[in-house]
């Protein structure tokens, strides 16, 4: 308990030194441009690809499980869509990009601070976890919400694609579904919780990096420990941000 | 000038620096000898700032270190140069941009006088074509060497170096220890550098201070330390058979 308190307050204190306005705008914007790719963009094949199958498999699961013959088929449209936007393609897809880029944030960061290439830093003068953090943090929180528009999109054309090769139901009974009672409101909720899990993911992996110990062995517990603890993070903050947001 | 007043620092309870008191001049290279574990690094790193003391003083001329604002800090940072034990050179960047860091950030030099500059301090450590390598594809030598390029870059008035010939051949070790004398003789750098290797003491050590278990055993010049009566110094100056043998000569 004590531990934990403790590393809060470590936290806290580090983002209060990344929250400040950097040395030379210049080179925070460069350094964004090159996490945005790192980050966001090399996501993009991974992510793609998962949601495509889920999204076919979501419908399949629906279609199977709808026996009841009073139900419209369309249903199964609908329910794809409402599991995707809701849930999927925010939580489920943070939880993948902890593991992908949590990792690797964690690892970066945790290598140079035990070669101390961030003592060296600090010793410039630079301070080292506004360059080295903010920019991961700004890149993550603003382009993450448009990794779950791309999730969003991808796991509904695998489901159209899965109702085109199967015939489980029909592909116009599909469209129907997914127009059917649509509320803009829930992608705008999704890409909020995508902005704070995005928050979430690289200030953690930042943290357990930034104060690795150890030699190599250190750098690969804090990267354990970063996707451990981001997880758990966001599977609260899911529930926290639903309560307030629906 | 550089002077510290009775240091302490401790990790964990355990202490490793007790009671040290240094004082650092202008055009001369201090050194701080001592074993593998005495307490060299921690000492370093708490005269430039990385480590805050649990108890003592820290002056740069008229600055209290200790007990500077962190913008202070940082200002006096900017007049630092530091070579680290392993280089610590950024492996996300060439040699050339690895040089031009800390000018990206102080100064507001266009491209070519940043590589005007990057050269300049390049050539001064005998590097020569690698601007555009990375630091894993060169050795350890030129790695230490692209480091001190790299703490001169802004002309710094102090210089520190941990252990900058460890790991390095002889020769290539009194290479670089010239390296460090000449740059610090020619612009009037306060140099302070940790070691463990007996041939940099008595080339390049203005002022040697030795240190045992965290504290400050024994202070001289070069000169002085063969003839030392301090037994723990002995032991470390003469630690093999051959060193004993010949200094049961002289
Ligand atoms: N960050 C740290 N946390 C805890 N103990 C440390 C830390 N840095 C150094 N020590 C301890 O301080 C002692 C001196 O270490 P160091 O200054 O690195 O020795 P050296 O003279 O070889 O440079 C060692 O016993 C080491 O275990
Ligand atoms: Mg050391």
């Amino acid at each position: 308990m004590k531990k934990s308190l403790q590393l809060i307050g470590e936290y806290y204190l580090l983002m209060r030194q990344v929250f400040q306005k950097p040395d030379k705008g210049r080179i925070f914007w460069k350094q964004y441009a090159v996490e945005s790719q790192k980050l966001i963009l090399d996501s993009i094949p991974i992510i793609g690809i998962i949601s495509l199958f889920i999204g076919a498999v979501i419908v399949i699961q629906t279609a199977n499980n709808m026996g009841n013959p009073f139900i419209p088929k369309m249903y199964v449209g609908y329910m794809a869509r409402e599991c995707l936007v809701l849930e999927f393609c925010s939580t489920m897809i943070a939880l993948v990009l902890a593991g992908k880029i949590g990792s690797n944030i964690a690892s970066e960061i945790g290598s140079m601070r035990i070669t101390e290439q961030i003592d060296a830093m600090d010793m410039m003068g630079v301070n080292s976890a506004n360059y080295l953090i903010l920019p991961k943090i700004a890149a993550s929180v603003t382009l993450s919400p448009f990794l779950m528009l791309i999730s969003f999109f991808l796991g509904l054309i695998g489901g159209a694609a899965i109702v085109i090769f199967t015939g489980i139901i029909t592909y116009s009974q599909y469209i129907d579904g997914l127009q059917f009672a649509f509320k803009v409101f829930y992608i705008y909720y999704s890409m909020i919780k995508m902005a704070v899990f995005g928050f979430l993911i690289t200030s953690v992996a930042a943290f357990f990096g930034y104060y690795a110990t150890g030699g190599s062995l250190g750098v690969g517990r804090s990267s354990t420990k970063a996707i451990v603890v981001s997880s758990v993070l966001i599977l609260i903050f899911d529930l926290v941000l639903t309560e307030l947001i629906l | 000038m550089i002077k510290a007043n009775h240091l302490y620092k401790s990790f964990d309870g355990k202490p490793v620096l007790s009671d040290i008191s240094i004082e650092y001049k202008p055009g001369e290279c201090s050194l701080i000898i001592g074993a593998s574990g005495s307490g060299k690094t921690v000492l370093l790193k708490t005269l430039v700032g990385l480590y805050k003391p649990d108890g003592g003083e820290i002056w740069y001329e008229n600055k209290l270190l200790t007990a500077l604002d962190s913008k202070s800090k940082k200002e006096l940072h900017k007049e630092i140069g530091m070579l680290f034990q392993g280089s610590a050179l950024f492996d996300f960047a060439t040699v050339e941009e690895n040089v031009m860091f800390p000018m990206n950030f102080f100064t507001d030099w266009s491209l070519e006088q940043k590589m005007e500059r990057v050269n300049f301090c390049l050539k001064r450590v005998n590097l020569e074509n690698v601007n555009k390598k990375m630091p894993s594809e060169l050795s350890g030598g030129m790695q230490k060497r692209v480091g001190i390029a790299r703490a001169i870059a802004l002309n710094p008035k102090y210089l520190f170096c941990d252990e900058p010939n460890s790991g390095l051949d002889p020769s290539t070790s009194i290479l670089i220890d010239n390296l460090i004398r000449e740059i610090t003789q020619e612009y009037g750098i306060t140099t302070v550098i940790n070691t463990h290797d007996m041939n940099s003491v008595l080339e390049i050590g203005d002022k040697v201070g030795f240190i045992y278990s965290g504290k400050l055993l024994w202070e001289g010049s070069s000169r002085d330390i063969l003839k030392s009566e301090c037994r723990e110094l002995n032991d470390f100056v003469f630690a093999s058979k051959m060193a004993k043998l010949l200094k049961s000569y002289v």
